[in-house]
């Protein structure tokens, strides 16, 4: 019954377009005006439309910014973080300017240049000096964006990680797994031959730094202390994405690839700024497949203090391993 | 090139044509219907994205088996949506039915040729094309679904049937149908080469080309250069998936089995994916943006404002595409070192298309515009131009890629920058070009309210999924409702879905009218843009050959639009000099 309502609904729209149309052709052999030649009246009406268009165009990229600011993420909770987010300021600043002169620019010649009967465009097909003014003023602004942005890749990809947390975040469909390296701070070797029964990391027990490595189900870390993630995939390719971090990495099978940072802001220092509800989550954000939305685990910053109490009160893969 | 008026039955006419104007057509109208089959699947995840798990009416147009028991969309068929919606616009709707309608129609008609160097490769160039349609539309009815590990098909995702259903027949027949649409480009692009550079008419010198010409001569030779590689690249992972090669598979366990697969790495597959997938992007630009330049030209009443600059900045954009991949995998885990090689060079492409945009406000300056729905569509690809290329800036930085990689940041800059400015550049051709094409005019009015709908509606899609991506949202989740995170996403979805769907509604405003119009719409005069270009000497009727008697000869460029001292405001191509005029 809706299917035949819908086929309904379809045919009466067309017939109405075609008998609009229709009523447009007549009125138009009457006037003996073709119809389809574009008068100074539609110039004109397009020319007021695109006027229109500055202020609501730009009044909703305004509003949008307004109500939603809130929803935006956080400044970042991480060292190298703070210094993404500057030069985010700077470029996205840069391309509002850039955005809020053109956008207007255009539509206001579209309005003011609409054509007129009797009225002649302006024969001007080229000019060199204006030509090397607009390719050089972007060129040095480029030139400048591109020195402060390797700058600020360059010191995130290459903090100072002699002091660091090992851990490794190990993804597959669709879940995480976080492994410590313990007290050594040694990740022992791992392969994906050695998956099997509770082993599910395929860790290799005989190698030495294996035995003290803790397998977890959350990552805890500890405030202003330098972490290196290290990145490992079961299956496909994920991509470890911790947003307020901003860090991203992905998780690649056969390759290792990993991301060191250092977070600046504990949870409950979150939780009093963003909301009781904060939490800091790793999120999956390389399509993995059905569960790819869902796939997540929680990441908590505490006090140094906090974290070591937590982590001497989980137990060594050794002792998980062999117990029955 | 003696008798080109033989007697044409209805299959040589119609079906096995050769001639260019013809094919053209076919390109046309098939890109349109995949355009239709695309948009009504993003139809139907904006509805699941809006109301996540629950019925809809538009599922019924759905395949069987494709929806949960309680009626709701099924996850891996949201995935193969996505993925299907993805490959159909970039390369069906965007690569063919841009390229391969307007190189088709124009180059010949433009150039003052006959028809293009061999109409019989032409015709293969279609026929495979449409062969690979076939192939693409037929996986939507195997039983595991269709591809859905993204159109950019990531092994090993896409090469383990055991890792998502869709990696099963489905992606052996996306495979099989992108190999069969890649010889179709390739024997079009090198068509499209040959004919400009040898069939030009007596005068038209390069210098002398229109910028539509030029630019579709720079995507061919983009297309030739790039899609062999992805030939390769899928033809690796062909091997993965059937004869057990590890090219890119190593240390995998999927469903608890260990595959035998070493050493072979998904990052060689990104490489060689995205050393066509950048120039894709440009594949898909940059014949959009050599329409808007003639198009804009000719509305406008004046010449396009610094030819050289515009054929220069084509040139740069060109080679800049082919050195620019891997700001797509600045999250991989490559060298960071490579990262900040491909940010230097990425960012350098704002400079040529900067001097584009600020080269068409030239031509807006001063002109005495006439508001042609084409000219509305044109005005429409720069500003989506301009809004989407801007955030290029962000994405092409690797400092802040990190935090906007894969989010709905990136969906909504993609979308702006190549999906609007290359549709709205198609929609501008078609509309121009349609009196060519069916020797009728297509309603006025319609066109007036059907770029304003889709203006309005597209924005309003795109721009709000900015927002979403700055608030971290992934793309390609099928609920964000995992994440209390996003909960507070939900407006935007829901704001972003009803958009979305108004702005379907209004394409069939644009369908309408193109097939009302061919079969009832006004008859067309022979010039009625008042053009300067070539195809306007052609007799309305169309005829195999193009020209009934000699072809003409090119005196002047292609923009002698209000030019002091004539007697008209366009000037065409085949005019001779006056005697003293200077060129330009």
């Amino acid at each position: 019954m809706t299917n035949l309502l819908i086929a309904l609904v379809v045919i009466l729209a067309i017939a109405a377009l075609v008998q609009l149309v229709r009523v447009n052709e007549l009125l138009s052999e009457i006037t003996n005006e073709d119809t389809n030649s574009v008068t100074d009246d539609d110039n004109n009406k397009n020319g007021i439309l695109f006027l229109l268009t500055i202020p609501l165009f730009l009044g909703f990229v305004v509003w949008q910014m307004v109500t939603w600011d809130h929803l935006l993420l956080p400044p970042a909770s991480s060292v190298h973080g703070a210094e993404i987010d500057s030069l985010m300021k700077v470029s996205m600043t840069l391309i509002l300017i850039v955005f809020f002169a053109l956008t207007p620019m255009l539509f206001f010649f579209a309005y003011k240049y609409r054509g007129k009967k009797g009225n002649t465009a302006y024969f001007f097909s080229h000019n060199n000096k204006l030509e090397v003014v607009w390719t050089v003023v972007p060129t040095i602004i480029l030139t400048a964006l591109i020195i402060y942005g390797l700058r600020t890749w360059d010191r995130a990809m290459n903090p100072d990680l002699s002091q660091a947390t090992v851990i490794e975040v190990y993804s597959k469909q669709f879940d995480w797994t976080a492994r410590y390296a313990g007290e050594d701070n040694v990740l022992g070797q791992s392969s994906y031959l050695l998956v099997k029964g509770k082993n599910t990391l395929g860790v290799d027990m005989l190698d030495e730094p294996s035995s003290d490595d803790i397998v977890t189900r959350e990552v805890h870390l500890p405030v202003n202390k330098p972490v290196l993630l290290k990145f490992r995939s079961r299956d496909v390719i994920h991509s470890a994405f911790l947003p307020h971090f901003r860090v991203q990495m992905n998780c690649v099978p056969g390759l290792s690839t990993q991301f060191g940072f250092t977070p600046t802001k504990t949870t409950e220092q979150m939780k009093l700024e963003e909301g009781e509800d904060f939490e800091y989550v790793l999120l999956c954000n390389k399509i993995c497949g059905a569960a790819h939305f869902n796939m997540q685990m929680k990441f908590i910053v505490e006090s140094e203090e906090d974290y070591n109490k937590w982590i001497s009160s989980q137990q060594s893969l050794e002792t998980t391993l062999t117990l029955k | 090139m003696s008798d080109h008026h033989h007697k044409e039955t209805f299959i040589t006419k119609y079906i096995f044509s050769t001639d260019h104007k013809m094919i053209a057509k076919q390109f046309l109208i098939t890109g349109m219907f995949m355009a239709i089959i695309g948009m009504l699947m993003s139809a139907i995840f904006r509805v699941q994205l809006a109301n996540p798990g629950e019925y809809s009416i538009l599922y019924e147009l759905l395949p069987g088996g494709w929806l949960n028991e309680d009626g709701g969309l099924n996850p891996d068929k949201y995935l193969a949506l996505v993925t299907m919606h993805g490959t159909i616009l970039v390369f069906w709707v965007l690569t063919a039915g841009l390229s391969g309608t307007f190189a088709n129609f124009l180059i010949p008609l433009q150039i003052g040729a006959r028809d293009m160097a061999s109409g019989f490769i032409n015709m293969l160039s279609y026929w495979f094309f449409f062969i690979a349609t076939v192939v693409l539309l037929s996986s939507l009815f195997v039983e595991s679904g269709p591809a859905s590990g993204g159109w950019t098909i990531y092994p090993p995702l896409s090469a383990l049937p055991q890792a998502i259903p869709g990696s099963g027949t489905g992606m052996t027949l996306w495979l099989y149908s992108i190999t069969l649409f890649v010889v179709g480009s390739l024997l079009g692009g090198l068509n499209y080469i040959v004919t400009i550079l040898n069939l030009r008419t007596k005068g038209m010198s390069m210098q002398r080309l229109p910028l539509t010409v030029w630019a579709l001569l720079i995507t061919a030779i983009l297309g030739v250069l790039s899609f062999p590689v992805l030939l390769s690249c899928g033809l690796l992972l062909l091997f993965d998936r059937s004869f057990g090669t590890s090219f890119y598979l190593s240390d995998i366990i999927i469903n608890g089995e260990a595959l035998h697969n070493v050493g072979g790495s998904p990052i060689l597959f990104e490489h060689l994916f995205w050393f066509l997938g950048h120039p894709e992007v440009y594949i898909i630009l940059l014949p959009a943006l050599g329409i808007v330049s003639e198009v804009i030209a000719v509305n406008s009443r004046k010449p396009i404002f610094g030819y050289k600059a515009m054929v220069g900045a084509l040139l740069l954009i060109a080679f800049l595409s082919f050195i620019v991949w891997g700001h797509h995998m600045f999250m991989t885990g490559m060298n960071p070192f490579l990262g900040s090689v491909f940010t230097f060079t990425t960012l350098l492409i704002a400079i040529p298309s900067a001097v584009k945009v600020f080269n068409y406000l030239a031509t807006l300056w001063r002109a005495n515009i006439r508001f042609t729905p084409a000219m509305l569509f044109a005005i429409g690809t720069v500003s989506a131009f301009i809004t989407g290329g801007l955030t290029g800036l962000i994405l092409g930085d690797s400092a802040l890629d990190i935090n906007v990689h894969d989010t709905y940041f990136v969906v909504g800059h993609f979308h702006i920058v190549m999906g609007l400015s290359a549709i709205y550049g198609m929609f501008a051709g078609v509309y121009h070009w349609f009196p060519k094409m069916y020797g009728k005019m297509m309603n006025k009015t319609l066109g007036y309210v059907h770029f304003w709908g889709t203006f309005i509606c597209a924005y309003g899609v795109f721009f709000p999924m900015h927002f979403l991506g700055l608030a971290g949202l992934p793309r390609r989740y099928y609920t964000n409702s995992s994440f209390p995170m996003f909960d507070g996403l939900a407006d935007i979805n829901e704001i972003i879905t009803f958009f979305a769907l108004a702005g379907a509604i209004v394409q069939a405003i644009f369908i309408f009218n193109f097939f009302y119009s061919i079969f009832k719409g006004t008859k067309t005069t022979a010039n009625p843009w008042k053009s300067n270009t070539l195809e306007w000497t052609t007799p309305i009727e169309r005829i195999h050959g193009n020209w009934p008697g000699e072809l003409p000869v090119v005196t002047r460029w292609a923009y002698d639009y209000s030019k002091p001292g004539m007697d008209e405001d366009f000037v065409m191509q085949n005019v001779p000099l006056k005697e003293g005029e200077k060129e330009h």
